[in-house]
């Protein structure tokens, strides 16, 4: 199964579990999602056939609801995921000037991964930190007034 | 816990309190130091000091003597990291982890303030020591707000210190549902969410509409960019909103609850969820609410970015597990809403504001605000403003005394150019409005709308043709595409917006973008896509003359639009 070589390290029983916790309930496949993707990184396709069979979905319904939603994702993401706020704060701030500089940094458009899987970039609209934009988020930790040209320095902590 | 045991829990928990209302406390304790943990005090380093600030006290040996709480945003986002030492209610500011140890050296240790901490006035130059003499407050009235910044969101025990489920208890105790509905209707509450809606009204019908189980649902999907009261409530005041949920089921009947809170809002997610398992161990939540026999439950349901799903029937609809598109209405949620059942749904501030209208009587609230826009609404102060950060006002404030009082004027002496209020679906408000009060009906008769309260200053050098294209641009790529018009206008009306800003604009296309504008407003399925054409309908009529200049002359005044095709390449 050459679909599920990236999510080899996660525990499969422990998600089959959960997959299992929500048997005929067609209501809780966005939760569903969420925990696969969590788990894995994106929605592998072995795992949405196995979701639509155990919720009694058609894997066409799994796919419109999963594709309709900006959060899930069908590829691989980088290690590190960037996000840049687009909010209308950020934006009157500058937000723009931060992704041409984060784009031209990582050599990637936003809503890529770069080549070595470390990166991928994001857009996204308000996270509702305005009062500081502009702002961009890598994994957990929140950049507050991002200056274009200091983003080569806050990569840097990233391994 | 029964009502008994809540009002023998009040005391104690009170007690325990009284430090920061300035007077000796009873647990022994001499300091109270707050350490904003808001999400944006959280990305200026919070964390870091509030370490500090623990470790400097236990090396000074002062364990006994001082308290350190982490609570939800205080609100000046622009200030912080903030720490806040009661029982003076000193404010530092800008707090470094440096800084902290010097908190603990000085005030705590030797009781002597910190003047490099304190917040000055611009204007007059003098140090302002507690927080409640700072102008960004001392303008304010904060009810909703009432325990963000001041209280632990995660105990229970301080919300109960600070009335929580007062208003619960009095209504379990000794209302019927209706009088319930009568007291809400009485204080005149709206939709906090924008739209505006009746509260009462909207019970009253969830009342009186056939079907069970019925089902309350609390709408957290912040989704207007520039807005950010919500995500504050539920993470400095979770109980607040739950107590209303909880307030409300029992007025409309409902046994089952959900609130749908937005993804990107995970401290937000983590406050409420834990305020809910607190709750429902407490006796506050699920079967035999305080002992009176009244049955009700919350479940979060995380969203997954859409912002259409801030819409009531797209949300319902997504809580069900499918994709978030909207419905025609009617039937409206009250009649017909989730699984099919009658559904009351709110926004977080909405809420936020039942148990304290329970408590203090609908009458007071009335009191507060204009004639047909009752008591406060909080506002997320963002853009070229100098305090940023959430300001809550009685509803009938001027945009001057927000912008300026509060929001201490626009930066490096610039002139203010418009006010953009209710995010996408809003409009552009001109300078020159800037003493109307607000209210529901002024700001939709300046064409723009009341909105979640997203409040973003825009300076002379803010391109107002650029600022259409941005709301366009996130609109058309927003619309869930289920009809027509909101699917392809906002995609045509953001490509023509989009060749203005590069200097391929024609007076012809002026005349398409409005008049496209019009047609989406009237056709769409659904309040995103008719309110959608906002920005544009806004800036053309109040800057008409600016979009004359991208298109008939092929500049942008500002500076700010690129511009960038070369002037032979231009269409003429």
């Amino acid at each position: 199964m050459s679909c599920c070589q990236d999510h080899q390290h996660y525990d499969r029983e422990v998600l089959a579990g959960f997959i299992e916790g929500y048997r005929g309930q067609p209501s809780g496949l966005i939760q569903v999602l969420s925990k696969i993707q969590q788990t894995t990184g994106f929605l592998p396709k072995d795992l949405m056939a196995t979701t639509a069979e155990r919720l009694d979905l058609s894997l066409t319904e799994v796919y419109g609801t999963a594709s309709f939603y900006a959060f899930f994702t069908f590829r691989p993401r980088g290690r590190h995921g960037i996000t840049l706020c687009n909010g209308t704060a950020c934006y009157v701030k500058g937000a723009g000037q931060v992704l041409d500089s984060l784009e031209k940094e990582l050599n990637i458009r936003a809503g890529d991964t770069t080549g070595d899987r470390k990166y991928s970039l994001d857009v996204v609209r308000c996270i509702g930190c305005c009062a500081l934009a502009p702002v961009i988020t890598i994994d957990e930790d929140v950049y507050a007034g991002v200056d274009p040209e200091k983003v080569p320095e806050i990569l840097e902590k990233y391994e | 816990m029964n009502i008994e045991q809540l009002t023998v829990l009040r005391t104690a928990a009170r007690e325990k309190l009284l430090v920061r209302d300035g007077e000796k406390s009873k647990d022994g304790y001499e300091y109270h130091v707050l350490v904003c943990g808001g999400t944006g005090c959280v990305s200026s380093g919070c964390k870091s000091v509030r370490d500090t600030l623990i470790d400097e006290i236990k090396n000074r040996g002062l364990e006994e003597k001082v308290r350190v709480i982490v609570t939800g945003c205080l609100g000046p986002c622009n200030m912080g990291p903030i720490v806040t030492i009661y029982p003076d209610g000193t404010f530092y500011q800008r707090v470094k982890a440096d800084d902290a140890v010097y908190i603990v050296r000085e005030h705590l240790e030797q009781g002597r303030h910190i003047e490099g901490l304190m917040y000055r006035s611009p204007e007059t130059g003098k140090l302002q020591d507690r927080w409640q003499d700072i102008d960004y407050f001392r303008n304010q009235k904060r009810l909703v707000l009432r325990n963000c910044g001041f209280i632990d969101p995660l105990s229970l025990e301080e919300y109960i210190a600070r009335d929580g489920y007062a208003a619960l208890a009095a209504v379990l105790e000794a209302d019927s549902p209706e009088k319930v509905i009568d007291e809400i209707t009485i204080s005149g509450l709206r939709g906090r969410g924008g739209a505006g809606f009746p509260t009462g009204l909207k019970w009253g019908f969830v009342r009186k509409a056939p079907g069970t189980p019925k089902y309350v649902v609390c709408n957290g999907d912040e989704g207007d960019p520039g807005a950010f009261m919500d995500r504050s409530v539920l993470e400095g005041d979770p109980h607040s909103v739950l107590e209303g949920m909880v307030i409300g089921a029992y007025a409309v009947g409902a046994s089952q609850g959900y609130a749908y809170i937005r993804a990107e809002y995970p401290l937000a997610i983590k406050n409420f969820t834990y305020a809910i398992e607190l709750a429902r161990a407490n006796g506050l939540l699920g079967k035999n609410i305080l002992g009176m026999g009244f049955d009700f439950d919350v479940e979060v349901r995380v969203g997954a970015g859409a912002f259409v799903c801030g819409e009531e029937t797209a949300l319902l609809e997504s809580i069900m597990g499918r994709r978030g598109e909207p419905r025609p209405r009617p039937p409206f949620p009250a009649q017909e809403g989730l699984f099919g059942k009658p559904t009351t749904i709110n926004n977080v501030e909405t809420w936020a504001n039942v148990p304290l209208i329970i408590h203090r009587g609908g009458e007071y609230y009335a009191s507060i605000g204009t004639e047909k826009s009752k008591g406060t609404k909080v506002f997320a102060l963002a853009g070229k403003v100098n305090n940023t950060g959430l300001v809550e006002v009685p509803l009938g404030t001027t945009l001057r005394q927000v912008i300026y009082d509060i929001g201490g004027g626009v930066p490096n002496g610039k002139a203010l150019k418009a006010v953009q209020t209710g995010g996408p679906s809003g409009g552009a408000i001109p300078a020159k409005f800037v003493d109307v009060p607000i209210s529901y009906e002024s700001l939709a008769e300046l064409g723009s709308i009341m909105g979640s309260g997203g409040m973003i200053v825009l300076d002379e050098d803010s391109c107002m043709v650029d600022l259409a294209r941005f709301f366009m641009d996130f609109v058309q790529e927003e619309s869930c595409g289920k009809c027509t018009p909101c699917r392809i206008g906002t995609r045509r009306m953001s490509e023509i917006l989009t060749k203005m800003t590069q200097g391929r604009g024609t007076p012809e296309d002026l005349e398409l973008l409005i008049e496209l504008a019009n047609v989406v407003k009237n056709s769409a399925l659904c309040g995103l896509g008719q309110t959608a054409p906002n920005p544009v309908l806004s800036t053309t009529s109040n800057y008409r003359d600016e979009y004359d200049t991208h298109v008939k002359e092929q500049k942008c005044p500002t500076g700010v639009c690129p511009m960038r095709v070369a002037p032979s390449r231009v269409r003429k």
